[in-house]
């Protein structure tokens, strides 16, 4: 059973799960990492993503991928509205922390019900030329509709990393996240730079989103499923670190893809939450932590 | 004030009795049945608001500690079947142990950090008990409740009644407390707990006293789950729903005083019986994300808070 | 403080009043109802929305011949949202305060046991609708179900495809074990266990997967592959399948014989969005348009299924659950008819001793109020060649190869012949 190739094979399953991972966590790494903005309602705005490209593959043909890029746009303005929504309600208080919780906590639920409403609770797929198709490079090989994802939520994290590191914009997040006082003195407003980072963070999802639906069928409720999931990523990564974020995504989905490979599948899900708990009693900065 | 205890407590008694005098009068079991749930609601939502509210520790899992009391209880109805008290009581160990431990964990998470871990904590004790055949794992087991009670006509009444009886203790309990120096030491370590913590508050005490009296509680209220459904299996024993009552209601109601949670979960819990019968049940999950998304935003201190300003209001008008 | 009390009590009464408000008015003494909770929402949704087409089908079909001696049939019915919690309150609502005449199930094991305990204090008779060997607690004798998997359900359910694989030669002789941690899969693949130990095959691979939550099947069967099983039994819902199919395929696992217990291959949209993935695979399944499951009067109440589930959004074709929650109300029906009795105790004792001509097949319950013998069919998918619908609903796609009475064709084996 242990031969070089399954290990191989395990690996590059785990490699390419992280991959995914990384794109699903990366709007949150924004948020959560930089903005301190817990936004845990990130995996509904997933689903939400996964549900919107479904609708124009399904009716229009739409390339998956190509759906969730052009959702990400109006996304963006839907996350700019909840922030503002946010900000005006808690931020400006002072009142964040416990409501702000409760808050997306609320927003998580009623995304699931309005998609209930809108698309049933059926399951749901898409269907892309390379879904079901894979290759082999010696002997591992490689499924498209994992190496999609794979693709896309790398170039995700390197794109943000890029951006948050070498635009102005992004380093105006970036110093907000450090030192919001500071940056305001330098007169930039830190409300305007968050809520543009927010939006930014729910774009980021609605592509993850269409990631999603590629690999697996969904169903209104399955965002629950990946609460667990991004946080480990965000929290093992190190808060408001990129790098970290892809590091964490990729170290959950090997330690995954073993699991299931060597110890069995049924305790697959318990190393996500066991790291995450780890982590958080042992090193609540991560790994990458500022 | 021990005039005031000794309402209370009269009120508590009155309560309990006429939950009694109700099963001898009433025969329609739906009702029962409805006002069981209200009725665990109302100990779950209390519980939740010992730690969230007076504390401000948000647990979002709920649903683990419920489980756990299930669980147990399940256990031992496998093992030797003991009366129901024995479940009680043992299901409030357990899960008051696991209150204990997470409230260790608050030593080195704060704010959102230790909301994560206990949905984290939700979802590995999940696991274990899906992996856990002798309570039936992951398929589920059923369970036969005892066929009669002395008493009571049946079984649904019984089981009203001690989930009544649970309510009122419940309440009182989060009452006695927030009337107490502890209350006050929780209130402290919520608004901010360095500050608490130079003031000389035992804040480790409190806070482990609060994890493990709402742990518990709600450890209590899962041990008849399984008399209740008589099947029992970890998806709907861990079911989020939990969670997110428990939370929302003490934030519909007002998180700061044992009034809040008992009006939320009595409001709420109602609005959900009634909607499950009348309307469809994606009106009813809609229902409780708007009450709790609106509430949040608009009427940050709940319902309690609302009527609180709004007599204030009238009371300044009249002078 | 007083006035706190006061306003706590006032609360109370309010409460009260809003219930007693709710309830409705008493019944028209001319209706038969129908009382049944049914999982509209959550999990189950999808099949149990089809399954309520179907019984409502029923409805106008019986009160279109003038209702069951004389009275129009009414279905009451709650959503349970498949929630084991909600079972208990709605059957005690349907029971006080509806005062329904008979009970029928919901869909689901889980949503099943919780309403028997209850059936039998009332002595009600209960018709359940796919629950898995859900009475062998209660014993009940006035529960029956509709699910043909036999007298020992958890067994039964997939001797069929170790008889097919019995006759393969060279005999295959290990076996690969995977199943979803849910209750249907794990009985299923318990099931399976216990039946490869009966045909003496050597189990080489035994895990299950956590459900909901595995996004990935890749690690899972490349494991299966390294153990070289010559059959892979699955039990898996929906979702899993699909990745199940999808992930064997891409990995190129092959082993003589693929599949079981996987349900959702038998869901029209799993099927067009699968398409040729599924030839070769041999699954369980309870319908196909196949020539030798013509059973009187399936093919009126399907035309009728098929006219109004798209305008609901439902299955299009209605093969796998909408024919037994037809079956399950219409033997009901029946029974009452033939006993010309509402009296539960008498309509029981007719469905317990007699078999029963319905859409879905003759009927005739034994123990525990399971099918007397086993009817859980076997198909292979063969000569699937696009993504349409239409490749679903003609014969020849879906073989029915076990039980014998039913053959419809030969199996393709090994798998990868008939991939």
């Amino acid at each position: 059973m242990l031969s070089i190739e399954f290990l191989l094979n395990a690996l590059v399953a785990g490699l390419l799960l992280g991959g995914f991972y990384a794109a699903l966590s990366a709007g949150l790494s924004l948020s959560f990492g930089l903005l301190d903005v817990v936004n845990i309602a990130h995996p509904a705005f997933i689903l939400f993503g996964s549900y919107l490209t479904f609708y124009a593959n399904e009716h229009f043909g739409f390339d998956p991928v190509l759906a969730g890029l052009i959702f990400a746009v109006p996304a963006y303005f839907v996350g700019v509205a909840v922030y503002k929504i946010y900000y005006n309600s808690f931020e400006k208080t002072g009142a964040e922390s416990l409501r702000g919780l409760v808050f997306f906590f609320g927003l998580f639920f009623l995304i699931e019900v309005i998609l209930i409403i809108t698309f049933g609770v059926d399951y749901r797929l898409v269907r892309a030329f390379y879904i079901g198709k894979s290759t082999s490079i010696g002997p591992v090989g490689i499924a498209y509709r994992l190496f999609v994802p794979f693709l896309v939520g790398g170039i995700l994290s390197t794109v943000l990393y890029l951006f948050l590191t070498k635009t102005f914009f992004g380093r105006a997040i970036m110093g907000v996240a450090q030192d919001s006082l500071a940056v305001q003195l330098m007169g930039v407003d830190p409300i305007r730079i968050k809520t543009v980072a927010f939006g930014i963070g729910i774009a980021t999802a609605v592509i993850a989103g269409s990631l999603l639906i590629i690999i697996g069928p969904v169903e209104p409720t399955i965002g629950r499923e990946y609460i667990g999931r991004v946080f480990a990523v965000t929290v093992l990564g190190g808060l408001g670190s990129m790098t970290g974020t892809l590091v964490g995504a990729l170290i959950l989905g090997v330690a995954e893809s073993f699991t299931s490979s060597f110890f069995g599948p049924s305790w697959a899900l318990a190393v996500s939450f066991g790291i995450l708990l780890i982590c958080l009693a042992v090193r609540p900065s991560g790994l990458f932590g500022r | 004030m021990s005039n005031e205890k000794r309402l209370f407590l009269i009120v508590a008694a009155v309560l309990v009795v006429g939950a009694f005098l109700i099963t001898t009068q009433m025969e329609n079991r739906f009702y029962y049945k409805a006002a069981y749930v209200v009725l665990q609601y109302v100990v779950l939502a209390t519980a939740w608001n010992i730690l969230g509210g007076y504390t401000g520790y948000v647990n979002f899992g709920t649903a683990a500690f419920f489980a756990m009391g299930a669980y147990t209880a399940v256990a031992l109805i496998k093992t030797w079947k003991p009366p129901l008290y024995v479940l009680l009581i043992s299901g409030g160990i357990v899960s008051g142990l696991l209150g204990l431990g997470i409230g260790y964990l608050t030593l080195r998470l704060r704010g959102v950090f230790f909301s994560i871990a206990t949905l984290a904590l939700a979802v590995v004790l999940q696991m274990v008990v899906s992996n856990w055949d002798y309570v039936g794992g992951g398929a589920g087991t059923a369970i036969l409740k005892p066929r009669s009670v002395p008493l009571f006509s049946n079984y649904d009444e019984f089981l009203f009644f001690v989930m009544a009886a649970l309510a009122v203790v419940a309440v009182a309990v989060a009452w006695l407390i927030e009337k107490s120096w502890v209350g006050r030491g929780m209130a402290a370590i919520r608004d901010n707990e360095e500050a608490a913590e130079c003031m000389g508050v035992p804040i480790l005490k409190i806070k482990l006293f609060a994890t493990t009296v709402s742990g518990a509680l709600m450890g209590i209220a899962g041990a008849p789950f399984s008399y209740f459904v008589v099947y029992i299996e970890p998806t709907s024993a861990f079911h989020l729903d939990y969670a997110v009552n428990s939370l929302a209601m003490p934030m519909i109601g007002g998180t700061t005083s044992w009034l809040g949670p008992l009006v939320g979960a009595v409001l709420v819990g109602t609005a959900q019986q009634i909607a499950t019968v009348t309307l469809s049940a994606e009106m009813n999950l809609l229902i409780v994300g708007s009450l709790l998304v609106g509430f949040v935003v608009f009427a940050p201190d709940g319902l309690v808070g609302l009527f609180g300003k709004i007599r204030a209001r009238l009371v300044g008008k009249e002078a | 403080m007083g006035r706190i009390i006061r306003h706590v009590i006032l609360g109370f009464a309010l409460l009260l009043a809003v219930s007693i408000a709710f309830t409705p008015a008493a019944h028209a003494a001319k209706e038969v109802k129908i009382g049944f909770s049914m999982a509209l929402t959550g999990p189950l949704g999808p099949a149990g929305k089809a399954a309520l087409l179907a019984m409502q089908i029923w409805r106008d079909d019986v009160n279109a011949k003038g209702g069951l001696l004389g009275r129009k049939v009414k279905l009451v019915y709650y959503d349970d949202q498949t929630k084991p919690a909600n079972v208990p309150g709605i059957y005690a609502k349907l029971l006080d305060v509806d005062k329904v005449d008979f009970i029928v199930s919901g869909y689901g094991t889980n949503l099943i046991v919780p309403a028997l305990p209850i059936a039998m204090e009332r002595g009600m008779v209960f018709m359940g609708l796919f629950g898995l060997d859900a009475n062998a607690k209660f014993k009940y004798n006035n529960y029956f179900q509709i699910m043909p998997a036999g007298p020992d359900p958890i067994v039964d359910w997939s001797r069929g495809f170790f008889e097919l694989a019995k006759k393969q030669k060279p005999q295959p002789k290990t076996i690969a074990l995977l199943s979803a941690d849910s209750e249907f899969a794990r009985n299923a693949v318990a099931g399976a266990r216990r039946n490869a130990k009966k045909y003496g095959l050597k189990v080489v691979y035994d895990q299950r997967y956590p459900f909901p939550g595995t996004s990935d099947f890749t690690p899972i069967l490349r494991a299966v592959k390294a153990a070289k099983p010559d059959l892979f039994y699955v039990g898996s819902y929906p979702g899993g399948s699909v990745g199940i199919v999808k992930a064997a395929h891409e990995i190129g696992l092959e082993p003589k014989l693929f599949g079981g217990g996987m349900v959702g291959l038998q869901y029209t949209a799993i099927q067009m969005n699968l398409g040729k993935l599924l030839n070769g695979i041999t699954n369980y399944w309870f319908w196909a348009p196949e020539k030798t499951l013509k059973f009187p009067g399936i093919e009126a109440f399907l035309a009728k299924y098929q006219k109004e589930a798209p305008k609901q959004k439902l299955d299009p074709l209605g093969y796998y659950l909408p024919p037994f929650a037809y079956a399950y109300v219409q033997l009901l029906g029946n029974a009452i008819e033939a006993t010309k009795s509402f009296d539960q105790a008498k309509v029981g004792a007719y469905i317990r001793n007699n078999t029963h001509s319905t859409v879905v097949g003759n009927v005739k319950f034994g123990k525990n109020g399971e099918w007397a013998t086993s009817r859980t069919f076997q198909v292979q998918l063969q000569n699937i060649k696009s993504n349409k619908m239409s490749e679903f609903s003609k014969p020849g796609k879906m073989i029915v190869l076990y039980p014998e009475d039913f053959k419809s064709g030969n199996l393709i084996y090994p798998y990868a012949k008939g991939k």
